[in-house]
Parts: structure tokens; sequence; C-alpha cells
């Protein structure tokens, strides 16, 4: 069937660009212009070219937090959607656990990134929280203010303990919707348990799989809040992530051309990973066709 | 409208133009050659004129910063490695 081709459908999407342009494209191009200039405030400007990027690419803060950005990104990934799918391939598929189950996962995806921060805050603390106040009682010297180790595996739990779910959640949704047929068939032909998640549900589950681990790897990328409120980047700069560092570059030093020049590379490398991400999604299996 | 918030520099100003110009180009090239001439290229998966742009793009984004980390401030010769590999991208991938 021939269709007559018409573009003016691209005039219904104006409304969304505009609105992109006012809240993200405008701020961006200013980020731009005050990645090359160097300001003391009260709108007055000195043009400093490429400087700030050359600092920020020889900078070893820059490049410590971007290695502790990728260590955690990569250690929860391995956490989490491991654990997701086991979560997922364990969860009830019919009767009243289902819902129950449901709510439960989906209550740490509720609750507001600063209070994760602070729950966590609070549950850690050897005097009065119940996780460090435990391990305390059982002779475990556990303190993640003041020691790198215990902040960075407090952080790591709380991101497990908040994100899991949604791994869980994508992967549930990949594990029902095949259907039982598969099921019987690998049960005439005698298919082991490894059997049936290899060649049956890990196939079934690749497309979520790959939403939940580029949704993943982005909220992690651009951790900020909760590591901000448990332990505000310390002890020393061992939990800083680029976020952090880049608001104590902006906000408390107030060296917003450094910051502008650090953001943009940051963006790039978001960018990037985005765009591999998003490749592979989109590509992955059609040259099977 | 007071736009000195922004900041504009002339240098940056061109640069925004220049993606602003490089885009309406995009927009008369498919206007007169609709479709977005999908093919697989060199990455082995299906690229269209715009997929081709942003690689593109970003690539010369890296090139550039890569070249300021390792070599220096002076970035013509990375602007002439972005168009060489831009050249690159639109020819083969």
């Amino acid at each position: 069937m021939n269709k007559t081709p018409n573009n003016k459908a691209w005039f219904m999407v104006l409304p969304v660009l505009a609105l992109v342009a006012f809240s993200a494209v405008i701020p961006l191009m200013t980020v731009v212009n005050y990645s090359m200039q160097d300001t003391f405030g009260n709108n007055v400007f000195f043009w400093a070219g490429t400087e700030w990027f050359q600092e920020i690419l020889h900078s070893n803060r820059f490049w410590a937090a971007m290695g502790r950005n990728l260590a955690f990104s990569a250690i929860i990934l391995c956490i989490e959607v491991s654990l997701g799918i086991f979560i997922a391939l364990n969860m009830p598929r019919k009767g009243w656990g289902v819902p129950v189950c449901l709510v439960l996962m989906a209550l740490p995806l509720l609750i507001p990134f600063n209070v994760v921060g602070t729950i966590w805050q609070v549950f850690g603390r050897i005097d009065i929280g119940l996780l460090g106040r435990t391990l305390a009682e059982l002779g475990i010297a556990y303190n993640y203010v003041n020691n790198p180790v215990h902040a960075w595996i407090t952080i790591i739990l709380m991101d497990v303990w908040h994100w899991t779910s949604l791994v869980v959640l994508l992967c549930y949704a990949g594990l029902v919707s095949i259907p039982d047929a598969y099921y019987q068939a690998a049960k005439i032909d005698g298919a082991s348990r490894w059997a049936v998640f290899r060649y049956i549900q890990l196939p079934k589950m690749h497309r979520v799989l790959l939403i939940a681990i580029l949704l993943r790897f982005m909220d992690s990328f651009m951790i900020y809040t909760e590591p901000f409120v448990l332990t505000g980047g310390g002890p020393g700069n061992t939990t800083t992530f680029m976020s952090i560092d880049l608001v104590k570059l902006a906000i408390g030093e107030f060296n917003l051309g450094e910051a502008a020049a650090m953001s943009i590379v940051y963006f790039l490398i978001i960018l990037l990973m985005s765009w591999v991400f998003y490749t592979v999604m989109t590509n992955y299996g059609t040259e099977k066709r | 409208m007071d736009l000195s918030w922004m900041a504009w520099t002339w240098p940056t100003a061109t640069f925004f133009i220049t993606i602003a110009l490089l885009l309406v180009s995009m927009g008369v090239w498919e206007y007169f050659s609709p479709g977005g001439h999908p093919r697989v290229g060199l990455l082995r998966f299906e690229t269209t004129r715009g997929d081709r742009l942003f690689v593109s793009l970003l690539g010369s984004a890296f090139i550039n910063l890569a070249w300021l980390g390792l070599v220096g401030p002076n970035l013509w010769w990375a602007l002439a490695l972005s168009i060489v590999y831009a050249v690159g991208v639109f020819r083969w991938v």
C-alpha cells in the first residue's frame, strides 16, 4: 500500500519543542557560554577560552570522581540486575501473593530520594540506628561516618534497597508475558531449570532487561541526593561523586566557569552512554531476522 | 529582550549558529531527498542521515576534548580531524 507522505504532523511537535527549548536547550546554551568564561558575579564575564576544559581534563579530582561514579554504577548494576532477575523468577505468578509482592516491590520506589538518604543515615547510626547498633552489639566496628569502606557499603546497600524493585518489576513484566506453551514444550523435552532460564526466560526478558540496565545506569551515574544526605561526600572525598563535586565546585566554591566545563564533559559522557544503550536496545536481534 | 544573563560571546554564538545551520541543511536535504537514506554501514546496524550527523557531532566533541587533554589548546587540527571523521561517518557508517 502506498502512503501519501504528509509531514504536516510534525507541526504537532512544536509545543514540545518550545517546552524543551525553554527547559533544556536554552539552559544548556548558557552552560556552554559560561564554560568559556570566568565570572565573579554581577553578570560580568571574562573570556577564558578552553582553559576550564583543560583544567578539568588535567584535574585528578575530576578523574577520581568519575572513577567513583563508574565503580558505583558497575557495582550496583551487577548486584541489582542479578538480584532483580532472581527475585522476579521467584515471585508468584498467580494467587493473592501477586498483588502483595507487587505492592511490596513498589514501596521503595515511592520514597523520595532525600527521605531514603535520611532513613539510611538514621538506620546506620551506631548510637540509635537499628543496623549500626546491631552491628556494634555483634562486635563489628561499623561506622560509615569515618570509614570509607563502610560508607561505600552503606551507599551501595541503600541503592540496592531503593532500586532493585525497579529491575524486579520490569523482569516480572517480561516473565509474565511468556506463554505457557513455551514451558509445556520445555517440560516435554525434559529441559532443566537452567535450560528453561537460558533459552526461554532470558531471551524473553532481554528487552526489559536492557531498559532496566539503561535506567539504572543513568540514575546511578547521576546519583546525588542519597549519598549527599547520607555521607555528604565523605569521609574525605571517598563518596564524592561527579554530581556532588559539581555542586561543590559551582555553589560551594562559586567557580562557575570550571563547573560549567565539568557539566559539559559529564553531559557528553551521559549522552554517549545513552546513545550506546539506545542503539543496542533498538538494534539487538534485528540482524537475526 | 535582555539576554546578558546568558553570557553570550561571538565564538559560542558562532558555534550554535553552525549547529543550527547544520540542522536546517539536514531539513533541506530531507525535503529534497525524503526518507533519511537508511543503510547498514560499518557499525552493522541501520543508520539514517540524522543518526550519522549525531554520531559525527558527538564524536567530534570527544575528538576535541581528547585533543585538549592530550595535545593542547590549539584546536584547529582537532577541528580538521573532526571534519575528516564526519566525512568518514557520512560515507561509511
